[in-house]
């Protein structure tokens, strides 16, 4: 439960405070970014996330990596689960 | 071997484990912990120990949340659920791990109401949406997890939502690698530091085990180049007679850290005076509690917490193979009573568990099982 899913922020939620959409291997789904309060990622950006919430901006370049090494350690199917279990159904 | 045509550059790993090779003294047997789970379970599942020299060993360390949690917090979370107005929610890493009276799944069988969530908002909501109830969430995990339960738990108060509680059990890692430090059973030449947990507590916090205990520390990534890299980091280190931290994982570890996670987590927990961890004993401030401002969300202060300190199965090795003391393969169980399809310990129930990473790479490998090398 250590390894983070990387995903590309779609678009933020001015909405709901915190909130945005994003986009994992095609899927999308609404995550936290309150922890990105600091440094707020835009639209295109890359995030790493874990359990529900973006953790850190990261390169398009190194989010390529990590989805390398989640498939590579064969948590990719896992990951998609996780990613398509948050929010209880959203999008 | 198998795994080797996986990798992005094999001619990278090559010549990483050339240098590997170059930089290790023949004369010295190495000892280096990979203190988070996610290491582990990269290290079996490409079988990195076959590309080092048999002089360098590499010790599993505590960094995997569900293993080490003891057995009786376990029981302690699902008493609270017996209530039929509870709803006991929690990862999926801790459904199949088992308390005395069976697994969180187990006691779903025997009608309790038990719900996987994917990230603790998902709790939040589902407390939103069942007003009659009340959502307890039980929360494991390390630095890397504890500052989501913070914003959670933030976000239940500013919406002023009183059917939800959190049973915290998040544990802090640089306390873990104190009592293995002091354990006189131990002796650790070095540590992989680790990756994500280091996104937010940085890597200032290591750098006591470089100066007070002249031991190296290299933050690592999870890939084979990573954990390879930072080996060959350790050894320059240790050739040179040096003891520093440094971090291989610059494309993701920020050297400070998160400030905003840690604010996050320090604004809603405190640390405990004390926590038990399995296979350790007691570590002195090692874990957080919610502080009282959050009392209200605290299910500890919510429920009756029997408290209840549960011995493990005796014949368990689980303590010697958390500390590295024992090899998985070592215990008397492995492979015989406890396996991934009937864990006796929490180790057999993690993917980031030493027992199963062992068992679904090293044991299925050795011809023990026929599926070598499938994808679990």
């Amino acid at each position: 439960m250590c390894l983070a899913i990387p995903a590309k922020i779609v678009a933020l939620l001015p909405e709901e405070q915190n909130r945005a959409l994003v986009e994992v291997a095609g899927v999308r789904r609404h995550v936290d970014t309150g922890l990105l309060v600091d440094d707020p990622p835009r639209a295109g950006d890359w995030v790493l996330i874990h359990v529900g919430f973006a953790m850190s901006k990261i390169s398009e370049e190194d989010a390529r990596d990590q989805i390398r090494t989640l498939t590579m350690l064969g948590e990719a199917e896992a990951a998609m689960q996780e990613v398509e279990g948050y929010g209880l159904g959203e999008t | 071997m198998k795994f080797v045509d996986e990798f992005r550059e094999p001619g990278v790993i090559a010549k990483a484990t050339e240098e590997i090779s170059r930089l290790a003294d023949p004369a010295r047997h190495y000892r280096f912990m990979e203190v988070c789970g996610g290491h582990t379970h990269a290290i079996y599942r490409f079988g990195l120990k076959d590309l080092l020299p048999s002089n360098i060993e590499l010790v599993h360390g505590p960094g995997c949340p569900v293993c080490v949690l003891p057995m009786g917090r376990i029981d302690d979370g699902l008493s609270m659920a017996q209530d039929p107005q509870v709803i006991f929610t929690a990862f999926g890493d801790m459904m199949r791990v088992p308390g005395t009276q069976g697994s969180p799944l187990e006691h779903q069988a025997r009608g309790m109401d038990v719900r996987i969530v994917y990230s603790p908002t998902d709790a939040l909501k589902l407390a939103q949406k069942n007003p009659g109830k009340h959502v307890m969430f039980f929360a494991i995990g390390f630095e890397t997890t504890a500052p989501s339960t913070a914003l959670t738990l933030m976000r239940a108060k500013e919406l002023g939502i009183s059917n939800f509680s959190v049973f915290s059990n998040h544990v802090t890692i640089i306390p873990a690698i104190r009592a293995i430090l002091d354990s006189p059973d131990m002796r650790i030449d070095a540590f992989i530091g680790p990756g994500h947990v280091s996104t937010v507590i940085g890597c200032r916090p290591y750098e006591w085990i470089a100066r007070n205990e002249g031991k190296p520390i290299v933050v690592s990534g999870f890939e084979p180049v990573d954990v390879l890299q930072s080996i060959i980091m350790i050894l320059q280190q240790l050739k040179a007679g040096e003891a520093k931290v440094e971090n291989q994982y610059k494309r993701v570890v920020p050297w400070e850290g998160s400030r905003a996670a840690l604010r996050a987590m320090s604004d809603v927990f405190e640390l405990r005076p004390y926590f038990e961890w399995r296979g350790m004993g007691f570590i002195s401030q090692s874990a957080l509690r919610l502080r009282s401002a959050y009392a209200q969300w605290d299910a500890e202060q919510r429920f009756q917490v029997p408290g209840v300190r549960v011995t493990d199965p005796k014949a368990a090795q689980c303590g010697e193979v958390l500390k590295g003391v024992l090899k998985p393969a070592q215990c008397k169980l492995f492979a015989k009573e406890c396996t991934p399809e009937h864990p006796i310990g929490a180790l057999m129930v993690s993917s980031e568990g030493s027992c199963a990473a062992y068992y679904n790479y090293e044991y299925r490998k050795a011809g023990a099982l026929t599926s070598i090398g499938a994808p679990v």
